[in-house]
């Protein structure tokens, strides 16, 4: 893995006060984004607004698609021509992308996409907040496959993961996904950008052996196969049907055998090298608040009251919301008497819990159908509740 | 005999097919191949950099050509070729972007994508092989299906109005358009010749034989019988207007070079607008020497 420095013209260093939205394109720019193709979408749209304003000085390229379906679309075939790519969204436009996001994954070509998640389902909550499209970023294409999801909690995490996801998808050469909801879109807090030469990168594997031997898809030891761009004259091929090692279709359940299972294991296999958890409290925990993103800030409070109460809580918070975090979920089930997880959905990430869980601990759902985000009394009384 | 007299039985254009995937998943009959004959002839007279010409195409029959010739080629999705051949021709415009795609991929499921980037000038080529309907998936009506004709979903006849490509491109801005039929081989040369070396939306479209299926349906005969009815009924008309041009079942086809003009791409208007309000803050974006130019 080539680590490299960030580019200085893309670096705005200093000290910010800004939203979500335009940290997550600054993160983006920061990162090496050079290429960035979307369309509006309301919560997400300023993401797209300052991109647009800001790459015209810094060098790249900025369009507006005819829609999400293209957006994607473009992203990959720029990926392949060797820019580093994003686009950002919300619920609906995220459901257009999902076509082509099954393709980057064939394709396995780095490409990363944010989306500041509003209420659903169809239109629901343009202006509202959601957490509802979890389970949509992991499996909303066809077909098996896995991706990265990262969840920021802040307007800083939003800079922060969004480098974070454009390592990992050119680590992994996977579509990698900030997850973030319209609250922490639109909430302005402090954003500190560091120097250029603080913010380190993952250079994309490129190949560099005699052309002739490339294949595109034989994986190298650390499952990821190396990459190579259009142009180079590798007279390379690749396609969204099952394929072999060389990039050709062959439409057999052998080879889907193997391709699938490469396509899964490739982010299986590395999961403890991506996933990033933050945990407080846990050591003499009986109850533990799971929680991502906007909901994590709320339940501090919660937390808080509980811990007033004479409740043992410790928090844990998943920064990596996918590959799931199912080791250390298993390990902590073992020792205690509840996890209790709030989420803006009606139950999605906690199924993972549960299954994780393995009825050795109790799991108390929190849910909200989005809107808004809890009341931090109704995650203190699911703390009360499974403490007694 | 001495080994250079020996005559070697070879494609003269394998090299630039896969022959490691050959033989072709076409039918006997097909004009797909014949289109791919052509391309490839263009591409050996053009004087482009081969390894600088990749080759996009999307879902269906005519989509399996990115997975025969031996270019940079993408087999994307159902109707996406342009939007990712956006993307490749921005992200590196020293790259000569083709997408070779059918009637339905282009202007039935993609066809939102195919007028936008007419619309912005997105300097790329655009081969579309028109074959009338939906061939990979059985012979299903398409947009391009001529009135009365038969389909597998249109089963008593087609009775919805069918595009004219050209004119649609013409509307949408294109800056260089032709139509041919399979049976004018040098000419559909000669405009994708032309094309690649035009900078800006290209488009040609080459009416093909389906003898499978919307031949058969229709009791049209083999591909000798499908030649025959474009040569009996093909009227060259250079700078037709593309109002003009739309094709009634089994009716006169006019084909030609309709439009070929000149007008700023998306980067040359970006690098130029930009350039002018921002001035010196501006970062020139993709300007290259074009061997085209």
């Amino acid at each position: 893995m080539k680590k490299v420095k960030a580019d200085p013209k893309g670096v705005l260093t200093g000290s910010h006060y800004l939203d979500g939205d335009h940290s997550l394109a600054e993160g983006g720019l920061a990162a090496g984004c050079r290429f960035f193709a979307g369309y509006p979408i309301t919560p997400s749209t300023e993401t797209a607004e300052r991109f647009s304003e800001r790459i015209p000085t810094v060098g790249g390229v900025f369009i507006q698609m005819e829609d999400e379906l293209g957006s994607i679309a473009a992203l990959i075939g720029a990926s392949w021509a060797g820019k580093k790519v994003m686009t950002v969204t919300s619920g609906p436009g995220f459901s257009l992308m999902m076509e082509n996001i099954g393709l980057a994954c064939m394709m396995e070509t780095p490409i990363v996409i944010a989306n500041v998640q509003r209420g659903g389902p169809s239109t629901g909550l343009p202006t509202l907040t959601g957490q509802q499209d979890m389970m949509q970023a992991r499996w909303g294409s066809h077909g098996d496959y896995e991706i990265i999801a990262l969840s920021p909690d802040s307007p800083q995490e939003c800079f922060d993961l969004t480098i974070e996801a454009f390592n990992l998808a050119e680590m992994f050469r996977v579509p990698t996904f900030v997850m973030t909801d319209e609250c922490i879109g639109h909430m302005h807090e402090k954003v500190v950008i560091p120097p250029a030469e603080e913010i380190e990168l993952v250079e994309r594997k490129w190949y560099t052996g005699p052309k002739e031997k490339y294949l595109p898809y034989k994986p190298d030891k650390d499952l990821v196969p190396f990459m190579i761009k259009a142009g180079d004259g590798y007279r390379f091929h690749t396609t969204g049907l099952t394929r072999d090692e060389r990039g050709y279709p062959v439409i057999n359940a052998e080879c889907q055998d193997v391709c699938v299972r490469h396509l899964v294991d490739k982010i299986n296999k590395n999961a403890d090298k991506i996933i990033k958890l933050k945990e407080e409290e846990i050591d003499n925990a009986e109850i533990i608040v799971i929680s991502y993103g906007i909901t994590s800030r709320v339940a501090i409070k919660a937390v808080q009251k509980a811990r007033k109460a004479g409740i043992k809580v410790g928090t844990l918070r998943l920064i990596t919301v996918w590959p799931f975090p199912e080791k250390r979920i298993k390990e902590l089930a073992k020792k205690i008497k509840a996890f209790v997880f709030p989420e803006i959905n009606c139950g999605q990430v906690v199924l993972e819990v549960e299954r994780c869980s393995w009825g050795q601990t109790q799991v108390i759902h929190v849910p909200h159908c989005g809107g808004w985000v809890h009341n931090p009394d109704d995650i203190f009384n699911a703390i009360k509740e499974a403490a007694k | 005999m001495k080994k250079e007299d020996q005559l070697e039985e070879k494609n003269p254009i394998e090299d630039l097919l896969r022959m490691d995937r050959i033989p072709h998943i076409w039918c006997p009959g097909c004009g797909i191949g014949t289109v791919v004959t052509s391309f490839i002839e263009a591409l050996k007279k053009s004087k482009l950099d081969l390894d600088k010409v990749v080759v996009v195409s999307g879902i269906g029959c005519t989509g399996r050509v990115a997975g025969y010739v031996k270019l940079d080629s993408f087999h994307t999705t159902h109707g996406r070729a342009v939007p990712f051949a956006t993307g490749l021709k921005l992200a590196n415009p020293e790259l000569n972007v083709v997408v070779f795609s059918g009637d339905g991929d282009i202007a039935g499921i993609g066809g939102n994508h195919f007028i936008h980037a007419a619309r912005r000038n997105m300097d790329i080529t655009i081969i579309c092989v028109n074959n009338f309907n939906y061939a990979m998936t059985g012979g299903q009506v398409a947009a391009t299906t001529p009135l009365g004709a038969n389909a597998s979903t249109a089963p008593y006849g087609n009775f919805e109005f069918p595009f004219s490509l050209p004119y649609l491109a013409d509307a949408a801005g294109a800056t260089y358009i032709a139509r041919w039929t399979a049976l004018h081989l040098r000419r559909v040369t000669k405009s994708i010749q032309e094309a690649l070396s035009r900078r800006g939306f290209s488009f040609i479209e080459v009416i093909t034989p389906c003898v499978t299926l919307y031949a058969r349906r229709n009791r049209l005969g083999d591909g000798l019988n499908l030649l025959k009815y474009y040569y009996d009924n093909s009227e060259i008309h250079h700078g037709a207007d593309t109002r003009t041009l739309d094709i009634s079942y089994q009716g006169k086809l006019v084909v030609g070079k309709f439009v070929d003009k000149e007008k700023p791409t998306f980067l040359d208007a970006m690098n130029e607008h930009l350039g002018k309000v921002l001035g010196d803050k501006y970062v020139l974006y993709g300007r290259i020497n074009d061997d085209r130019d």
